[in-house]
């Protein structure tokens, strides 16, 4: 059986199919301005290199912020719901998954059969979210991707005082303007970032193992300041920016089979 | 050609007429640091007599000279002839020439009450980088205050960032704000940053500059009433800061609240009632008893 999960982030639209329960391929696109342009870049994307057609795929579940607006999914999921499935399923000893995506986070709680338990969330400011890293990697000057390897260069713990994102802009070019190394400006970047994440967990306590997803567990400066933070083992999956929309294809096969 | 700063704000001095300061027995000066524009004023016998407004550089010292000989600028008087100064707003410890520094929420109590009289019970400073609900009592002696400072939604900066975004010089924005057929739902997002995501969709799906600046402005005024509902609002109300000078966000907060603010329009017509200076003026206030004390 062939069952798809399609997730609409702030930033992008990620599409994961299943053939008989097992990954099969991945798209994904932009999110941009039209969630249906965006949702059809990243299935024909997933499609394509799962040498398959939509007519093919038995039950294809949304999750995300624009669900409702593809004709083609079925039914959908809310993203902890989606986070929970597809967080056990990736490592079974999980209990809590962090996801930090682009302009939300969560955090989910959940039993050994992938069932969400509690969550808790933060989607009303940037500064506990990837739109903090991204406004804070403009501010450097240093590309996205260099964030990470640039933050495990630091040398010496720098505070950062702002806590948002506006603010901290402006901190970061007064950090700069005093000749603070960039890597120990981007360590306090995540340091910040996994400050805020880690005291919105706490709110639901955190149960080992610690699962972290969402397109900011790429983000090794991140990874790694939320192990100190934490104090305990941060697991990090393949491909973490996909597991809401693994989730989302899980459940579809549960669905489908219903 | 450097990119317009549409956020930029005029800077300006001014000496009050009909005063002679070689006459006054007591001049003092109340600078005030704050994070995005520095103020001094200067008092002849407890009267505003000059006064300056700019932006604060990088270095607190720096801006505070800066502001201190601007306001001095060609009135005869020189920092020498003031008997005491006070500093206060964000950069307060780091003023040289001061010789106390108190907090702003004082200085702006006392200031608003000294500009806009005794009856004033509730301030509404809303600032460069943070928003202050003061109660006060009949003589500018604060009773009670709640504070955001954490967040730039509902300051100075959040609305510099949309004036920047909407290439809309940010003294014409609360004009511009009440330039539509209808007031439009406020930017539902509560964060400058999301906000700014949120209005870029509005533009995108035919919202003029006008309705996305009203939205933004309703948004901001939810925002500031949600904190002076906290400490609870009495009349008289004013209020103080840059943003008071945005009628679009004055009119909404008297609407929101049920409550006009008390002649918010004065400072068109007499720089002395600009309200971004009620904290310096303050300060200049409690410099005057300062050395009147210290003198016995």
């Amino acid at each position: 059986m062939i069952t798809a999960g399609i997730d609409f982030g702030a930033r992008n639209v990620k599409v994961v199919i299943l053939e008989d329960g097992k990954i099969a391929a991945r798209g994904t696109a932009l999110t941009g301005f039209d969630l249906k342009i965006a949702a059809k870049e990243a299935s024909e994307m997933a499609l394509k290199a799962a040498k398959l057609k939509l007519d093919e795929i038995t039950h294809i579940t949304e999750t995300g912020i624009g669900q409702g607006s593809v004709e083609f999914a079925a039914d959908s999921v809310s993203e902890v719901g989606a986070n929970a499935k597809a967080g056990v399923k990736l490592l079974p000893s999980a209990r809590t998954i962090i996801d930090v995506g682009a302009e939300e986070a969560r955090a989910v709680k959940c039993n050994e059969s992938g069932a969400m338990e509690d969550f808790v969330v933060n989607e009303r400011c940037a500064a506990g979210a990837g739109a903090f890293v991204e406004a804070m990697s403009r501010a450097l000057e240093v590309e996205l991707e260099q964030m990470g390897p640039m933050s495990l260069k630091a040398t010496e713990a720098v505070p950062m005082n702002a806590q948002c994102t506006v603010f901290a802009e402006s901190e970061v070019v007064s950090l700069i303007h005093a000749q603070t190394p960039k890597a120990n400006i981007a360590c306090a970047i995540h340091d910040a970032i996994a400050e805020r994440v880690i005291s919105m967990v706490r709110r639901l306590g955190i149960t080992e193992d610690v699962l972290l997803v969402g397109g900011l567990a790429y983000d090794v400066g991140f990874v790694d300041s939320m192990k100190r933070g934490l104090g305990v083992e941060v697991h990090v999956p393949e491909f973490p920016e996909y597991v809401s929309a693994y989730g989302a294809a899980l459940i579809a096969r549960e669905r489908a089979k219903e | 050609m450097a990119k317009k700063e549409f956020w930029r704000w005029p800077e300006y001095r001014h000496t009050v007429e009909g005063i002679d300061p070689q006459n006054g027995k007591v001049i003092s000066g109340g600078v005030d640091i704050g994070s995005v524009s520095s103020k001094t004023v200067i008092m002849v016998d407890g009267e505003v007599f000059a006064q300056s407004v700019m932006r604060t550089g990088s270095s607190s010292p720096d801006s505070a000279e800066r502001t201190m000989n601007w306001a001095l600028e060609d009135t005869g008087v020189t920092l020498k002839d003031i008997h005491y100064v006070v500093g206060t707003g964000y950069g307060r410890v780091n003023i040289p020439f001061a010789q106390k520094a108190i907090t702003e929420i004082a200085c702006h109590g006392r200031g608003a009450s000294f500009m806009w009289g005794p009856s004033v019970r509730t301030v509404l400073d809303m600032g460069g980088q943070d928003c202050k609900a003061i109660r006060v009592d009949e003589r500018g002696k604060v009773q009670n205050f709640l504070m955001n400072d954490k967040c730039a939604a509902g300051t100075g900066r959040g609305m510099e960032v949309f004036a920047d975004l909407l290439s809309v010089p940010i003294q014409e924005v609360g004009d511009r704000s009440f330039a539509v057929k209808e007031e439009p739902q406020a930017v539902s997002s509560t964060c400058v940053v999301f906000a700014k995501s949120e209005a870029v969709g509005l533009l995108r799906s035919g919202w003029s500059k006008d309705e996305v600046l009203a939205a933004y402005c309703q948004a901001m005024a939810h925002r500031v009433v949600d904190l002076l509902n906290r400490v609870g609002v009495e009349k008289e109300f004013v209020i103080t800061g840059g943003i008071a000078k945005n009628i679009g966000i004055v009119k909404r907060v008297e609407k929101e609240l049920g409550i006009q603010a008390l002649k918010p329009d004065q400072w068109r017509d007499d720089p002395r009632f600009d309200p971004m200076l009620a904290g310096a003026v303050g300060a200049a206030l409690f410099a005057k008893v300062l050395y009147e004390r210290s003198q016995g």
